[in-house]
C-alpha cells in the first residue's frame, strides 16, 4: 500500500511551514528513522523522519515551498514491488491524496488538521489619533514575535542595566523563539539561561531590581509563573509601599498567557484577572504586533513591576508596525480598533481578533459594533471604556478568563458605576466556560470563546 | 532623612591591632574602638528590644513583633566584619540587623509604632523596613523569600562588578523552603558573592530544630559545592572570626558560602507567643551561662581592653538613646491620611 508522507505539526500551534530541503530524492530507498526533509517554521527548523520503509516514489511538494499546511501530503513512499499508479487511490480519504499536478497549490487540510489561523486574523487597520505621529515614517510588516524581540533589543541597546533572564532564553534562542539571536548580540551576561526554578529566579530578579538593575523575566508560559507568584506579588508589587517609597522594582515579567492549542488544563489559563487585582503591579496584554512593540517598550521603561501577558497563538501573526524607533504606547490607554454605534465589544489579546471578526459578521446583519482593545488591564482605561458604552448603550466583554471575578466582571462594574443611566440592555460577558480547559479538540473549542459566541451575545444585548 | 543620621560611632573596620591577650582563641580580634562599638551595638539592640516589648505591652506597637533578644552576637559579629557598602537582607526578625548597620533607632521604633517618622513612614511596620542609605534591603515577611531576593542583590554586585557582597540572613525554619535551594543552585552555578547566614535559634516558631530539620543545616549547601560551617552564635568574637574568613573567601570570587550560626532567642517567636514549647529552665540556663553581652564584657575586662568607666559611658549613652527613641516613637504623628495613596507606583 503506498504511504503518504504528511506535513507534520512541530508544535501545538503550528498550522503551516516551509518545506526547506529534501534530504532524499525520488527513487531513493528509505528506512524508518531516515531524515527525509527539513521543514521550517517561524520558530525552528526540524527534520522529518521516515516512519516506514520503502522507496521514495514521488515528491509532491518541491523544496522551497512556503506556507505548506499541516497534514498536506508531501511525498509518497512505496513498498517494494508496488507501482506508483496505486498512489492515486491509496487511503480512502480523498482529501489527503495529493495528485502530483496540484503540488504548487497546498491542499485543503484533512479533517484532523487544526484550522489555519494565519489567513483568518483580522488586521489592525485603524490608527488612533494619539498614535498617528508614529506612522509618519511608515510601517513594516512583522510578527508579534519579531515585535517583542525588537522592542527588547532596542531597549537593551539603550540601557546596560536591562537584562533578559529565563528558561531557554539564551542558547536555545527562546522556547517560542522570542529571544532568537539576542544571546549573540548581548552576550551571556545579559541574556541568561536559568535552571527550571521559577520562584528562585523571579526572586533573584526582584532582588536585583531593588538594587538598580532592570530585569526582563521570561516565563516559558505564565502558567509556570504560579510557582513564582509570591515573589511577583509580595516582593515586587508591595515593597515600594512597604518601604515608604524607597525601594522601587523596575521589572517586566513576560510570557505567553491563556490557551495555546490542545495543551491541556495546566498549560492553558488566562491570568489577567489574577494580576489585575494587585495594587503595585501594571498589567499589559497586547493583541497586534504594534501593540506588542509599543507596549513592551513602555513596560521596560516603566519604573514599576509590569506583568506582560502575551499569547502563543498570536506570536506568528503579522501586522503593520511603525518603523519609528520612538514608537512607545502609553500604559493605561485602550484603543478603539473599530468604530461603531450600536454596541461596544470590549476585549484584549487574542480575543480582539475574534471580536473584530464578529463585528464584521454583525455588520452584514445590520449591527454596527465598536471594538475596544484594552491593551492595558491594570490600570484599565475607564475613560475610554465608559465613553464607548455611553455612546452605544450596549456592551459585551470578551475574554479568555473564567467568568468569576474575571475582567468582564470589572467592566460590568464600570458600566454600572459610570454608565448606569446610559445602558439600554443588561451587560453580557463572553468568557472561557467555567471548567478547566479540556484537551479534546471539540471540547476545547466549546470551552473557549468563539466568534459565534460573541455574535450571539451581541445579538442578545441588541434584542435581535 | 536627616533624623536618621547615625548617633553611633562609624562602623568602618580598621585593621585590627592584635593586642597581646591572655588565652585568646580568636584570630581576628577587633581593636579597642571596634570592640567598644560591638559592645555598644549588642547592648543597644538588647535595650531597644526590651523597650519594644514594653511598648507592645502598652498597645503602642501592634501586629507582629519579633524580638532579637539573645541573638545580638550574630548580627554584631557579622556587621563588624563587613564593608559598609555590602548589602544586607533578612527576614521579619529584623530590628537587630537595622540597628547594627547604624539605622537610626528612632526611625526604627517609630515604624514599630506606625508613625510618620518611621523608616517606611508607618506603612511597613516591624517586618518591613528598608534603608537604601545603609544598604539594608529589608525586612521580609515571607519565610524563604528573602533568600532569593538576597541572591539577587548578590547578582547585582556581580553584574556591576563592584566588589561588594550580600549578607543574606534567614532562620532555621526558612532553611527548608524550596526557593532557598533554587537560590543556592544559581548562586553556586554563577559564583554570586553572597554569604548565607542561617540564624539557628533552635525553634521555627514553636517547633524545635530536632522536630523540623533532617540532618545538619550547615551541610545544606554541600550538594551545590557551597562550603558550610557551624559557628557559635552566642560568642560575638567567634562570629566575627567566621565572618572575616567567609567574606575573604567570597570576595576572592569563589561564590557563596553558608554559615549556620547557633544562637538562642530568649523571648517567644513573636510578642504573642507564650513559648510553652520549651522549659523555663532552658532559657534561664542560656541566659546565665551563655549570654553574649555579659560574656563579651567579661572578656574585654579580663583582657584590659575596655575599662569599667568606659563601659559606664557606653551604657549611659544607650540609656539616653533609648529614652530619645521612645520619646520620638511615641510623639511622632501618625501618617497623614493622604499617605494611604502614596508609594503604590512610581511616576513613569
Amino acid at each position: 500500500m503506498p504511504i503518504n508522507v504528511l506535513m507534520p505539526a512541530l508544535s501545538p500551534t503550528m498550522t503551516e511551514g516551509t518545506l526547506a530541503t529534501w534530504k532524499k530524492k525520488e527513487g531513493d530507498t528509505v528506512k524508518a528513522g531516515d531524515v527525509l526533509a527539513e521543514i521550517e517554521t517561524d520558530k525552528a527548523t526540524m527534520e522529518v523522519e521516515a516512519v516506514d520503509e520503502g522507496i521514495l516514489s514521488k515528491i509532491l511538494i518541491a523544496e522551497g515551498t512556503e506556507n505548506v499546511a499541516v497534514n498536506t501530503p508531501i511525498a509518497i513512499i512505496l513498498e517494494e514491488g508496488e507501482s506508483a499508479d496505486q498512489a492515486a487511490f491509496p487511503t480512502g480519504n480523498e482529501k489527503s491524496v495529493a495528485p502530483p499536478d496540484q503540488k504548487e497549490e497546498p491542499l485543503a487540510c484533512s479533517l484532523k488538521a487544526p484550522e489555519p489561523k494565519h489567513s483568518e486574523e483580522p488586521k489592525a487597520t485603524r490608527v488612533s489619533v494619539d498614535e498617528e505621529k508614529f506612522y509618519a515614517k511608515g510601517t513594516k510588516t512583522m510578527t508579534v514575535r519579531e515585535a517583542l524581540r525588537e522592542a527588547m533589543s532596542e531597549e537593551m541597546r539603550r540601557d546596560e542595566k536591562i537584562y533578559l533572564m529565563g528558561e531557554e532564553v539564551a542558547e536555545y534562542n527562546g522556547a517560542y523563539k522570542i529571544s532568537q539571536g539576542m544571546l549573540d548580540e548581548f552576550g551571556p551576561k545579559r541574556v541568561i539561561d536559568t535552571p527550571i526554578t521559577e520562584q528562585g529566579f523571579a526572586g533573584l530578579a526582584v532582588g536585583s531590581a531593588f538594587n538598580g538593575l532592570r530585569p526582563i523575566i521570561e516565563f516559558m508560559t505564565m502558567n509556570f509563573a504560579m510557582q513564582a507568584i509570591d515573589q511577583i506579588i509580595n516582593s515586587a508589587a508591595k515593597t515600594l509601599y512597604m518601604s515608604g517609597g524607597q525601594l522601587g522594582c523596575p521589572i517586566v515579567f513576560r510570557g505567553p498567557n491563556g490557551a495555546a492549542a490542545r495543551v491541556g488544563a495546566q498549560h492553558s489559563q488566562d491570568f489577567s484577572s489574577w494580576y489585575a487585582n494587585i495594587p503595585g503591579l501594571k498589567v499589559l496584554s497586547p493583541w497586534s504586533a504594534a501593540d506588542a512593540k509599543g507596549l513592551m517598550k513602555a513596560a521596560i521603561r516603566d519604573p514599576n513591576p509590569v506583568v506582560f501577558l502575551e499569547n502563543e497563538v498570536m506570536y506568528g501573526q503579522s501586522f503593520e508596525v511603525p518603523v519609528d524607533e520612538d514608537f512607545v504606547l502609553p500604559i493605561g490607554k485602550a484603543k478603539i480598533e473599530r468604530e461603531g454605534k450600536d454596541v461596544t465589544i470590549i476585549s484584549y489579546s487574542i480575543m480582539v481578533g475574534k471580536a473584530l471578526k464578529a463585528a464584521e459578521a454583525l455588520a452584514g446583519q445590520g449591527i454596527d459594533a465598536e471594538v475596544v482593545n484594552l491593551r492595558s488591564i491594570r490600570p484599565l482605561d475607564v475613560e475610554t471604556i465608559a465613553a464607548s458604552i455611553r455612546k452605544t448603550s450596549r456592551v459585551v466583554s470578551v475574554e479568555e478568563c473564567w467568568p468569576v471575578c474575571g475582567i468582564g466582571s470589572e467592566i460590568a462594574a464600570i458600566a454600572m458605576e459610570e454608565c448606569f443611566d446610559y445602558l439600554d440592555a443588561p451587560f453580557k460577558r463572553v468568557t472561557q466556560k467555567n471548567v478547566p480547559l479540556p484537551y479534546a479538540a471539540n471540547l476545547e473549542k466549546l470551552a473557549l470563546p468563539q466568534v459565534e459566541d460573541i455574535i450571539a451575545a451581541v445579538k442578545e444585548v441588541c434584542n435581535r | 532623612m536627616s533624623i536618621f543620621k547615625s548617633k553611633t560611632p562609624e562602623a568602618a573596620p580598621a585593621p585590627a591591632q592584635e593586642p597581646a591577650l591572655r588565652n585568646s582563641k580568636y584570630k581576628h580580634l577587633p581593636d579597642k574602638d571596634q570592640a567598644m562599638k560591638m559592645y555598644h551595638d549588642m547592648l543597644l539592640i538588647r535595650r531597644f528590644e526590651e523597650k519594644a516589648g514594653q511598648l507592645y505591652g502598652m498597645g503602642l506597637i501592634g501586629g507582629f513583633c519579633h524580638l532579637y533578644i539573645g541573638q545580638e552576637a550574630v548580627v554584631t559579629g557579622f556587621t563588624s566584619a563587613q564593608d559598609k557598602d555590602d548589602t544586607v537582607i533578612t527576614t521579619y526578625r529584623d530590628h537587630g540587623q537595622m540597628l547594627a548597620v547604624d539605622m537610626d533607632p528612632r526611625g526604627v521604633m517609630a515604624e514599630l509604632t506606625g508613625r510618620s517618622g518611621g523608616y517606611s513612614r508607618g506603612k511597613g511596620g516591624s517586618m518591613h523596613m528598608f534603608s537604601r542609605e545603609k544598604n539594608f534591603y529589608g525586612g521580609h515577611g515571607i519565610v524563604g523569600a528573602s533568600v532569593a531576593l538576597g541572591t539577587g542583590l548578590a547578582f547585582t554586585h556581580k553584574y556591576n562588578n563592584d566588589g561588594k557582597i550580600n549578607l543574606c540572613y534567614f532562620g532555621d525554619g526558612a532553611s527548608h523552603q524550596g526557593q532557598v535551594y533554587e537560590s543556592f543552585n544559581m548562586a553556586a552555578l554563577w559564583k554570586l558573592p553572597v554569604l548565607y547566614i542561617i540564624e539557628n535559634n533552635g525553634y521555627a516558631m514553636g517547633t524545635s530544630v530536632a522536630r523540623h530539620a533532617a540532618g545538619d543545616l550547615y551541610k545544606r549547601g554541600e550538594g551545590y559545592g557551597i562550603p558550610g560551617k557551624v559557628v557559635d552564635g552566642m560568642d560575638v568574637l567567634a562570629v566575627r572570626d567566621a565572618a572575616v574568613e567567609a567574606m575573604e573567601y567570597i570576595r576572592a570570587g569563589n561564590g557563596p558560602m553558608l554559615l549556620e550560626v547557633k544562637t538562642y532567642r530568649y523571648r517567644g517567636h513573636s510578642m504573642s507567643d507564650p513559648a510553652k514549647y520549651r522549659q523555663k529552665e532552658e532559657v534561664e540556663k542560656m541566659r546565665e551561662e551563655r549570654d553574649p553581652i555579659t560574656n563579651f564584657k567579661a572578656f574585654l575586662i579580663e583582657n584590659d581592653m575596655v575599662s569599667g568607666e568606659e563601659f559606664d559611658v557606653i551604657e549611659k549613652q544607650i540609656k539616653q538613646t533609648i529614652k530619645e527613641t521612645e520619646e520620638f516613637a511615641t510623639t511622632s504623628p501618625e501618617p497623614d491620611p493622604s499617605e494611604l495613596w502614596t508609594d503604590v507606583l512610581l511616576e513613569a
